[in-house]
């Protein structure tokens, strides 16, 4: 079995570190994974996304162009690769700013007011971990048991503060 | 009796500079320098291009030959991969002030331990005589036959006044090899610089102001003379730089 | 054995370095190869090594001709305009016989380019790059965990035949993130009698030079380089073989296109096309012995590059033209897709090849 994700999103939503926990999480499983950003001249406020690939053989081709499960977590990413998620697939946009519908109707789609929810927690940076939950529940893309460990795994130690509501933030999206 | 004789650091193969050229009297310096300190089994040079590209073969210590202007490169690699070494650099003007530059501006700006010792003779001399950054105003040379002309050219670079404007470099001092004080002076001067390493203290640069007769187009005596009428008055002798001496340590 | 962790493609380089004994390193900023830099920043200070960001791609090669001479093992990094810089240091360096690690983190080109990854420096870093005669040994890796791999044994190889090496990456393996077991710290070093660490009295002064006037002289230290540089030919020329055994079409691929191109593999197998990949993991010495063996039973090869194709005159070399070779490529910081090298192999199965 073969997953390929696509995250996408403004700088800044934490679209790598989204891909990172999911990566990190399927290495933990015994998957083959890989994890590849784009990377361009901006640091803050661009295009980011991140191809992640989830894979029970050896994986060729680290790029991601026509995702299963693509992450919008604004407008821009959605008009740029809704058109290319594979038939059957399935799309999650974070419904706070993404202001319009899918127009594939050939996918599964999850609109999720995700930085709502951020912001009612008192994390609104934590959309990305939100909609990261509500994915795992809804594609089985990894496991959701034994989220803490992948998750202690991708938060660095000098923000350890935050591992606490960014599991909070996850089991949100999950249960939703 | 003090019989007079070669400095142990230096080889027996022959010198291959020109009649009146004062390397010799540099090298000869250099290697008394390394005699009166004994690290000559510890000492590491590095040689430039230029005339002095052979200076691996004159010296006994170990030597490496560096790319034109990289010198403070490769002593800087040589000297952060054995500290215990003393590693120096022996730089012509091209090599040092021209395509060397941002080497020589960083090498000192770092502070790093090492010695340099800078050859400023104002022509390059291994070419066939071309205009150096440090050539004078006005000196003819085979790039500037009609004299160095300050407004197509530029000025001459000064580069004990530049280095000195940095907070880094430990000591910088010029001298000139055109009379028997003056070498006094500067065989002084060569032996701080490359003590100055052995104590830890950081970035020394000597420049010596040099001579090329053949260069030139002088006579080995008219060369000197001209060291001390156009060179000196150009570039002041002197030091420009030394931490150790403004925290009040004895010269 | 350690476990298998998640590394970007350009920190496992520094790691792999560090472990293979390497303590000195020095570079110059330039993306897509920062974060190799941003490691060993870190790291060096901690274990007693140095880490020095030079004033210039120039500078810090030729601190690591410094190092090199003193007989450490030393490193630099860089991408493709930072390379071509460092051009002039690595001829001196193969010319005085120094060993040392290069690492080329790809990217598009010529002049600025961009910063998307590719594989248009495959002519200078196979060929010899600067000036004079020579070579250095090349390897390419196709993974996270070929990044260390290779790695270590860069410096292995360039010190047993004292020729500098080069890591010729790209930017995708530089900023991929793959699970990679990082090899054992490496505690035995070759002795290097010739380097420059003070005589003590104790021998006659060594020196690390390649400035020879006598033509005589020169020619013999070109020659005897040469003779290493068959040596090397004979026994490092390495590549891994996929789906060959039968295969009627032979694609050719190293690094992020050697990746690609099989997924394209697969696909054509898929289709019933006996579709077959050779990745050279070095690209100097050239892995000329298989191309040129299934020369003799495929109908031809299909080089999938990201450039206008350098390494297409490479497969025609090795197997003298006997077989048409098709490039399959895009340039600029394109990667080709699967798609696309998936179609060259339909069009070489369905075409006339002549």
């Amino acid at each position: 079995m073969k997953k390929d994700l696509l995250f996408a999103g403004f700088g800044g939503q934490g679209i790598l570190f989204a891909g990172k926990l999911i990566v990190y999480k399927g290495l933990i499983e015994g998957k083959e994974v890989s994890w590849l950003p784009s990377y361009g001249p901006e640091m803050r406020g661009g295009t980011a996304n991140c191809s992640v690939i989830l894979s029970d053989e050896p994986i060729g081709s680290p790029i991601v162009a026509e995702p299963d499960i693509l992450v919008a977590m604004n407008l821009p990413s959605l008009d740029k690769y809704e058109s290319a998620v594979k038939p059957g697939g399935t799309i999650f946009t974070d419904s706070d700013l993404v202001e319009r519908n899918v127009s594939r109707t050939d996918v599964k789609v999850f609109c999720v007011p995700a930085t709502t929810l951020a912001r009612g927690m008192g994390a609104p940076t934590l959309a990305n971990m939100i909609i990261t939950g509500k994915l795992i529940r809804e594609t089985g893309a990894v496991s959701f048991d034994g989220m803490e460990k992948a998750l202690q795994r991708v938060v660095s130690a000098r923000h350890k503060d935050l591992f606490e509501t960014n599991l909070k933030a996850l089991k949100i999206g999950y249960e939703l | 009796m003090t019989v007079f004789e070669k400095p142990k650091s230096l080889t027996d193969v022959p010198l291959h500079y020109c009649p009146g050229c004062t390397h010799g009297i540099v090298h000869r310096l250099v290697a008394e320098a390394i005699d009166a300190l004994g690290i000559e089994g510890r000492t590491i040079g590095v040689a430039p291009v230029g005339c002095a590209v052979m200076a691996y073969d004159y010296f006994t210590c170990d030597m490496a030959e560096a790319a034109h202007g990289r010198a403070p490169a490769v002593a800087t690699g040589l000297k952060r991969a054995n500290p215990d070494n003393i590693v120096f650099t022996y730089q012509g003007d091209g090599d040092l002030a021209s395509i060397g530059m941002a080497e020589t501006v960083h090498a000192a700006a770092r502070n790093e331990n090492i010695t340099v010792i800078f050859i400023n003779n104002a022509i390059y001399g291994m070419t066939g005589g071309q205009m150096a950054p440090t050539s004078l105003p006005g000196q003819v040379t085979q790039t500037s036959p009609y004299g160095r002309d300050v407004k197509t050219a530029g000025f001459p670079i000064k580069v004990c006044e530049l280095l000195s404007s940095l907070d880094g470099p430990q000591y910088i001092e010029r001298v000139a090899v055109n009379s028997v004080k003056n070498v006094l002076a500067a065989k002084k001067a060569i032996e701080k610089a490359f003590r100055n390493q052995t104590e830890g203290k950081g970035f020394s640069l000597v420049e010596v102001l040099s001579s090329c007769p053949t260069n030139w187009g002088t006579t080995p005596q008219e060369a000197l003379d001209r060291i001390a009428s156009d060179m000196i008055p150009y570039y002041p002798l002197g030091v420009y730089k030394d931490i150790s001496a403004k925290e009040g340590e004895k010269e | 054995m350690s476990e298998k962790v998640l590394m970007k493609g350009n920190e496992a380089i520094a790691e792999a370095a560090i472990r293979a004994g390497c303590r000195h390193y020095f570079g110059y900023p330039i993306t897509p190869q920062t974060e190799l830099a941003a490691y060993m920043a870190k790291r060096m200070p901690k274990i007693g090594g140095v880490f020095l960001q030079a004033e210039s791609e120039i500078a810090a090669i030729n601190m690591v001709y410094g190092v090199s001479s003193a007989g450490k093992r030393v490193m630099t990094s860089s991408s493709s305009p930072g390379i071509s810089l460092k051009q002039e240091g690595i001829s001196y360096m193969a010319g005085a016989d120094l060993p040392g690690l290069i690492v080329n983190v790809q990217r598009g080109g010529p002049g600025l380019g961009g910063i998307q990854p590719s594989q248009s420096d495959y002519f200078q870093a196979t060929k010899g790059g600067g000036h004079g005669d020579y070579h250095l040994i090349v390897l390419t890796p196709a993974s996270v965990q070929e990044m260390a791999d290779l790695t270590s044994l860069a410096f292995d190889l360039s010190d047993k035949y004292r020729v500098p090496a080069m890591l010729l990456a790209d930017g995708t393996l530089g900023q991929m993130m793959e699970p990679v077991m990082l090899p054992e710290p490496q505690t035995e070093f070759p002795e290097k009698p010739w380097a420059l660490t003070g005589t003590k009295m104790q021998r006659k002064h060594n020196i690390v030079n390649s400035l020879y006037l006598s033509p005589e002289e020169l020619e013999r230290t070109n020659i005897e380089r040469f003779e290493r540089y068959e040596k090397i030919k004979a026994n490092e020329a390495r590549y891994e073989s996929f789906m060959t055994e039968d295969a009627e079409i032979c694609v050719v691929a190293f690094g992020i296109a050697a990746r690609i191109s099989k997924n394209a593999v697969i696909a054509a197998r898929k289709e019933g096309i006996k579709a077959g990949l050779i990745r050279p993991i070095t690209v100097w010495p050239f892995p000329e012995k298989p191309i040129a063996e299934l020369s003799h039973r495929v109908k031809g090869f299909i080089s999938v590059e990201l450039s206008m194709g350098q390494m297409t005159e490479d497969i025609q070399l090795a197997q003298h033209c006997l077989r048409p070779t098709m490039l399959c490529s895009r340039a600029g910081g394109i990667i080709p897709s699967p798609d696309e090298v998936l179609g060259a192999i339909r069009k070489m199965q369905g075409g006339n090849q002549s």
